[in-house]
């Protein structure tokens, strides 16, 4: 093995078995007989060899991970991102030994601890001082090591007036900022992380970026899952793109972010319900590689359940803590509009330059029907990338800019006579 | 590239074990047997010893009667067992020991093994938070959880020691013997702990099966009775229960000369015990790898 590759990973799998019934009305008691034996027979046989049992008439193998190889160097820092269900997990959980893969094999060299929680076995009747022992011990830290940065984690996590506290009457701040805390003064050679950022307060949130930056830069390796673009972009200097099991990039992070967004509106297709009268079948805004400024197009698709009438339509933007970003108001001039039952109807158009920042935003919808009327949250998600432009100057990082682009044309700064500020600056006297 | 170069002083390995960690090689791949299974699991002393602490914490906080729960089972158990057993069914006792001190001898064992089934069976699926999130030997679990059983067992113990006060009576010699004793009960306990551990984490009905255990198994082991009533001809087979030999065991030394020990009956409960720990730790490490899939 080269000594600068830390971890390689050769052909890894993860298979899962999943059962399914066979929907079919029973009509010999004989047949009910033979497959109750002959499911009662199986799991006996799973038990025995300690698989997994699987409840079912037929038995499907599900690859949860399929065929992935990769290498990290020494003191790399590696964004694993994915869609929901790409295996990002999975993979973290066999990486930190969870569970054992399929086939493949990985070599690891040097001490791992991973963090795929935050608070992980924190309880709730011990004090925050006996918390720090039990979740330092179950992250792997030695009790020395704890001892020694003890006053280190309480001093981060701001907790010094509540270390006899018990945890359970901690405010989900605090619990939060002790759980990071501890996990922030891990020193392993590799650190797997899954996602723990997205708890905590903004200012919270930066300081653990800070702190994971200083990490990093001691030469530790940290493998980092998060459906934050702008945090992975900001402390990973490469990327693993997943999707559905298999690894589909591996290098850049600017182009893995690019190539993740681009695969992410591909199927746009839903089926929820929206009211006694409605469903949707379909919600999209743009569709592949969504750019900040770009022109980018929607589609409501709704199917009626009954004769109906549709009066509002709006796709709502929120934020990642659910607050609004913007709507996009469907109406027109032909609103409202009467429907007859079990028609399909869309609505679309396109926004002519979408200000949104880079970053995850959540998608929903708002609807007033004849029989319906509210918000439907979480439809669906949108995912903004930043174009990659060489030109000056550089954007600031997405969390510093809001959550829209103010168009604007900014003029050349100007060296102004001292004279002409005089002109609209009133000087009252000091003894008026 | 010299690695040590980039990094600051404070994040060098502190201690040699660490130094030692840091150059292993870990390889993880499908159906690999964990070589190292028993150092690893030595490594991992520390996790042991913080859970074992934090279920024996947890379980006295927030208490009132706490301590005395412990005292009143086996006080009332110890009551009704003497009066059905000796005054009712009129069971003699082994030698000249009091009645009371014969159960309550028989009873520590009991209550030991009978702890550590429940404890350890529910263990893995009250912890499944930390088996999913975060890797070390699984079978840390059900053993730290023994331990609560072991501080329920001392403070029955100085129970004992009360009565045998008031009874005036003096233990022999063999008293030394009882740390041996205990770890015996407790490894005897392990095993089918650890069997029914294992199977709980998947079918969850399994742990239905104790209170069975302990209802049926508290007639077939001399917990209210002295071994000495069992007919020659039945001695034997009732000796393949290994609680048989623990509990004579306990009152070997703990009544001293009163109670004798039966040895080949006492050799075939080691032997069945030990066979049940063997199954234990073999079926237990041969699905823990799975555990985190199916909890």
């Amino acid at each position: 093995m080269n000594n600068d590759v830390i971890i390689r990973a050769e052909g890894l799998g993860k298979k899962y078995v999943i059962g399914h019934s066979e929907r079919e009305h029973y009509v010999a008691l004989r047949d009910v007989i033979a497959r109750t034996a002959k499911g009662f027979a199986q799991s006996v046989t799973d038990v025995i060899r300690g698989q997994a049992s699987v409840t079912g008439d037929t038995r499907e193998e599900f690859w949860a991970l399929k065929d992935v190889s990769f290498e990290v160097k020494r003191g790399e820092v590696v964004g694993i991102i994915g869609r929901n269900g790409a295996g990002k997990s999975t993979l973290l959980k066999i990486l930190s030994r969870i569970t054992e893969p399929s086939e493949g094999r990985v070599t690891m060299k040097g001490r791992v601890a991973s963090l795929l929680e935050v608070g992980t076995g924190f309880h709730p009747e011990l004090t925050g001082y006996e918390n720090i022992y039990l979740n330092g011990a179950i992250l792997g830290m030695t009790h020395a090591e704890i001892r020694r940065k003890f006053d280190e984690i309480v001093a981060f996590a701001e907790v010094e007036k509540f270390l006899d506290t018990p945890v359970k009457r901690y405010s989900s701040g605090m619990y939060v900022r002790l759980a990071f805390a501890l996990a922030a003064h891990l020193e392993p050679e590799i650190l797997i992380l899954d996602e723990v950022l997205a708890v905590g307060d903004a200012q919270f949130q930066k300081k653990c970026l800070n702190q994971m930056a200083t990490v990093t830069s001691n030469g530790r390796t940290v493998l980092f899952v998060s459906h934050n673009m702008g945090a992975v972009k900001r402390i990973c200097s490469t990327s693993i793109v997943l999707s559905s099991g298999t690894l589909q990039f591996r290098g850049e992070t600017a182009e893995a972010i690019h190539r993740y967004s681009a695969g992410m509106t591909e199927d746009a297709s839903i089926s929820r319900a929206l009211g006694p009268d409605l469903t949707i079948e379909r919600l999209s805004v743009g569709r592949r590689g969504i750019e900040s400024g770009r022109p980018v197009p929607y589609e409501i698709v709704l199917r009626t359940l009954r004769d109906t009438e549709v009066m509002d339509l709006s796709i709502l933007i929120e934020g990642p803590t659910g607050e609004r970003v913007a709507i996009i108001d469907c109406r027109t001039a032909e609103y409202p509009v009467s429907l007859q039952k079990d028609t399909c109807i869309s609505f679309s158009g396109i926004l002519r330059a979408l200000p949104l920042v880079d970053g995850k935003y959540d998608l929903g919808l708002f609807v007033q029907s004849r029989y319906a009327r509210g918000d439907v949250r979480g439809l669906s998600e949108l995912i903004v990338s930043e174009p990659m432009s060489q030109g000056f100057p550089v954007p600031y990082p997405a969390e510093h800019r809001g959550f829209v682009t103010l168009e604007h044309e900014p003029r050349p700064p100007k060296i102004i006579r001292d004279a002409s500020l005089g002109r609209n600056t009133q000087i009252i006297p000091a003894s008026a | 590239m010299t690695i040590n170069a980039n990094m600051a002083p404070a994040t060098l390995p502190s201690s040699e074990a660490d130094v030692l960690a840091s150059q292993r090689v870990l390889v993880l791949e499908a159906g690999r047997a964990e070589r190292h299974y028993w150092r690893d699991t030595w490594a991992y002393r520390e996790l042991f010893a913080i859970l074992a602490w934090r279920d024996v914490a947890v379980r006295y906080k927030q208490t009132v009667i706490g301590i005395a729960w412990a005292l009143l089972r086996p006080f009332l158990t110890m009551l009704i067992f003497t009066v059905v057993f000796s005054r009712l069914a009129k069971l003699p006792s082994d030698g000249a020991a009091p009645y009371p001190l014969m159960v309550f001898a028989g009873m520590l064992p009991w209550f030991l093994f009978s702890t550590i089934l429940s404890e350890a069976s529910a263990s893995l699926v009250t912890n499944a938070n930390l088996v999913s999130k975060v890797y070390f030997p699984r079978i840390i679990i059900p053993s730290s959880s023994a331990v609560v059983a072991l501080v329920d067992f001392a403070i029955n113990l100085l129970l004992l020691l009360a009565l045998m006060a008031w009874f005036g009576f003096m233990p022999n010699w063999q008293i030394v013997f009882l740390p041996g004793f205990v770890l015996l009960a407790v490894l005897a306990s392990l095993g089918p702990a650890l069997i029914i551990t294992a199977f709980n984490v998947k079918y969850r009905d399994f742990r239905y099966i104790i209170p069975f255990i302990v209802q049926f198994g508290i007639y077939i082991s001399p917990v209210g009775f002295s071994s000495t009533i069992v007919s020659e001809e039945w001695r034997f087979l009732f000796s393949l229960n290994p609680i048989v030999g623990v509990i004579d065991g306990f009152r070997w030394c703990l009544l001293g000369g009163e109670s004798s020990l039966y040895v080949p009956g006492f050799i075939m409960s080691l032997l069945t015990g030990g066979l049940f720990l063997w199954c234990g730790i073999a079926y237990f490490r041969r699905t823990e790898r799975t555990f985190a899939d199916l909890i």
